[in-house]
């Protein structure tokens, strides 16, 4: 009997790693065209190339209405939407290898909701600061960094905290460290509540707005400072292909073939910590995009992290611009959450993938 | 074939005076074992007995409070992850591996990333009877195959590391079919005559007989008697580690076992 010609999509039939690695990166350039022409006023595809064409000559578009479209108010949306959507997707690709748990997210251990909770104390306790910052004549640029700020630092004090109560003797749980991310994001949810509680109208809008996801806010500003915690991210990530892939063979198993499993461990979760704050903080919560790439690529190319952490960020990038292209343009001239867009596709994929599993899952 | 005695001060894979608690339990107290290259010692004795343990901490993966596992007279606690791996492979109870990786890709985590050939893997699915399974999805075989495929890593670790090299086995006939388990020992047979140094728990006192040069008998996580398989199988060693009577009797090669009932 031979396993090889089994009817999965994953085993026998899987598409090598450039060929899978190619046609992502072909998915995000289309999603980045699409992005690029498609709005108020739709231009066709060949029009977008062109004014591209001619904005890496270097020739002077001053004033053509095109190029204010495309260059000025899409490509920096369209940028952020790509960065947010590969860190996101990256992000995930590194928890689940992490936690050996395809259904591993990182709201699941409670970064995103702690990234969430500092972000909201911003949006609700800030002002006292901006009022400081004003008076200290500090430039407005400053206020600005205030959210992005207090989202990434959110995350890395949820994921050091996680890591701090999981660890003993050098080890680290993955049970405690999944069931303390459920306390984690508890008490982080409780805490938004509170500040939900104490917030004025106004800042109710601000936080409802952004928890659900944006990239309406994208600046060029915003881009470059998304653009370090991915560069860092990558950095991280790939060189932790292949403990990854070792641990999936469990912890002890992952020792017995050569990785530090520790070290291992303390990069991803910064990696992690990293990206999703990052993320956060430039498009708010936006759910499920880490969940459902890696488990696409997985189908594709198989599990193997060399290829599948790569993939996975082209993937999360082309993905997340569809889903915004999505969000544009189904209700205009209004514009939906981007969050609400994701979870309304990523939602019934969990639902499927959890049902296809339950018997693994529940014995 | 040189007796342990005989060796090298400080060569060999050692195990001395470990003493390991875990949460207030003594596990192990003062138990030892010493791996030689070319050797298969086995590790026997009642549920509890420390034998797991004694192997984890040989394996470099539980720190224990007393007591010292030297490699070459080096304090194995000492060698980053990658360099004792390159010494001793081992072969897990559990196998249990997330994600659908294929067979091949399993094995080929033995070996550093790019180090290995298809063929490499492909002859050592063979050699541990899954012969053109290597496409085929990990996670549907069954436990007893899955057993083998970790064999084969296993096997492809020491290939690709330094000589001589040191296998540990925890209880790897425990899921197997009869004809698997005597392939399973034959085949630590064989990587013992090509120079690696084998140590297996096995609860099948038979097999034990059937696979070791020498057999330690661990009980409540003390050495209770160590010896060649006709030095330790003998009734009233049973009777002693086990609360059982049993027959001893003796196969062309080895000593074998027929239990007839408890003491007392």
């Amino acid at each position: 009997m031979s396993l090889a010609v089994a009817k999965a999509p994953a085993g026998g039939r899987r598409v090598g790693p450039r060929a899978g690695l190619a046609a992502c990166a072909g998915l995000l350039g289309l999603a980045v065209l699409a992005s690029l022409a498609i709005g108020p006023v739709t231009l066709p595809a060949g029009r977008v190339l062109e004014v591209l064409a001619a904005a890496l000559r270097g020739a002077s578009l001053a004033g053509v209405r095109d190029a204010v479209i495309v260059l000025d108010i899409r490509l920096p949306r369209t940028l952020l939407g790509a960065l947010v959507g590969a860190a996101i997707a990256l992000g995930g690709a590194v928890m689940q290898g992490l936690f050996r748990n395809p259904l591993a997210d990182p709201a699941l251990i409670g970064v995103s909701n702690g990234a969430a909770l500092a972000a909201v104390m911003w949006i609700v306790l800030g002002a006292p600061v901006l009022d400081g910052l004003a008076a200290a004549h500090l430039p407005a640029a400053l206020a600005g960094a205030g959210l992005p700020a207090c989202a990434f630092l959110g995350a890395l004090a949820a994921t050091f905290a996680l890591y701090a109560i999981a660890t003993r003797d050098g080890r680290t749980s993955v049970a405690t460290l999944l069931f303390a991310g459920i306390a984690v994001g508890a008490l982080s949810g409780a805490g938004t509540g509170v500040m939900v509680f104490l917030a004025s109208d106004q800042q109710l809008r601000d936080f409802t707005f952004w928890t659900f996801g944006s990239l309406g806010g994208a600046t060029w500003a915003k881009v470059a400072a998304g653009l370090p915690f991915l560069l860092f991210m990558l950095a991280a990530a790939l060189p932790l292909a292949r403990p990854l892939d070792a641990l999936a063979l469990g912890e002890a198993e992952a020792f017995h073939i050569g990785v530090d499993v520790q070290r291992t461990k303390r990069l991803a979760i910064a990696g992690v910590a990293a990206a999703v704050g990052a993320a956060v903080a430039m498009a708010g919560v936006i759910g499920f995009v880490g969940l459902v790439v890696p488990h696409l690529v997985r189908m594709m190319m198989g599990p193997g992290h060399r290829a599948l952490l790569p993939a996975s960020a082209l993937l999360g990038g082309a993905l997340l611009l569809g889903a915004d292209v999505a969000a544009r343009t189904l209700v205009a001239p209004a514009e939906l959450p981007l969050g609400v867009v994701t979870a309304a596709f990523g939602a019934p994929f969990f639902l499927a993938l959890l049902l296809r599993r339950r018997a693994a899952l529940f014995g | 074939m040189s007796g342990v005695a005989e060796m090298e001060e400080g060569a060999g894979y050692v195990a001395q005076g470990i003493g390991l608690r875990r949460n207030g339990r003594r596990l192990l107290e003062g138990a030892g074992v010493a791996l030689a290259p070319g050797r298969v010692s086995v590790l026997i004795g009642p549920n509890g007995a420390g034998k797991s343990s004694l192997l984890k901490v040989l394996a470099g993966e539980i720190r224990p409070q007393e007591g010292r596992v030297s490699l070459d007279g080096g304090d194995i606690f000492r060698l980053p992850p990658a360099a004792l791996a390159r010494r001793r492979a081992v072969l897990p109870q559990a196998a249990q591996v997330a994600f659908p990786f294929t067979l091949a890709e399993v094995v080929a985590l033995g070996a550093p990333p790019g180090r290995t050939t298809a063929e490499r893997v492909a002859r050592l699915l063979a050699r541990v009877g899954l012969a053109g399974r290597g496409a085929g999805l990990y996670e549907r075989l069954s436990g007893g195959e899955m057993q083998r495929v970790q064999l084969a890593r296993a096997l492809l670790q020491l290939e690709h590391g330094a000589r001589p090299g040191y296998l540990l086995l925890d209880e790897p006939t425990a899921s197997l079919d009869l004809a698997h388990q005597v392939q399973v020992v034959r085949l630590m047979r064989e990587i013992a005559a090509e120079g690696v140094g084998v140590l297996a728990v096995l609860h099948d006192l038979n097999l034990a007989a059937m696979a070791a040069d020498e057999i330690v008998a661990l009980q409540a996580g003390r050495v209770a008697a160590r010896g060649t398989p006709a030095e330790v199988m003998t009734d009233a060693g049973i009777a002693a580690l086990y609360g059982v009577r049993a027959r001893i009797g003796w196969a062309p090669a080895s000593p074998f076992l027929l239990p007839q009932g408890l003491e007392g």
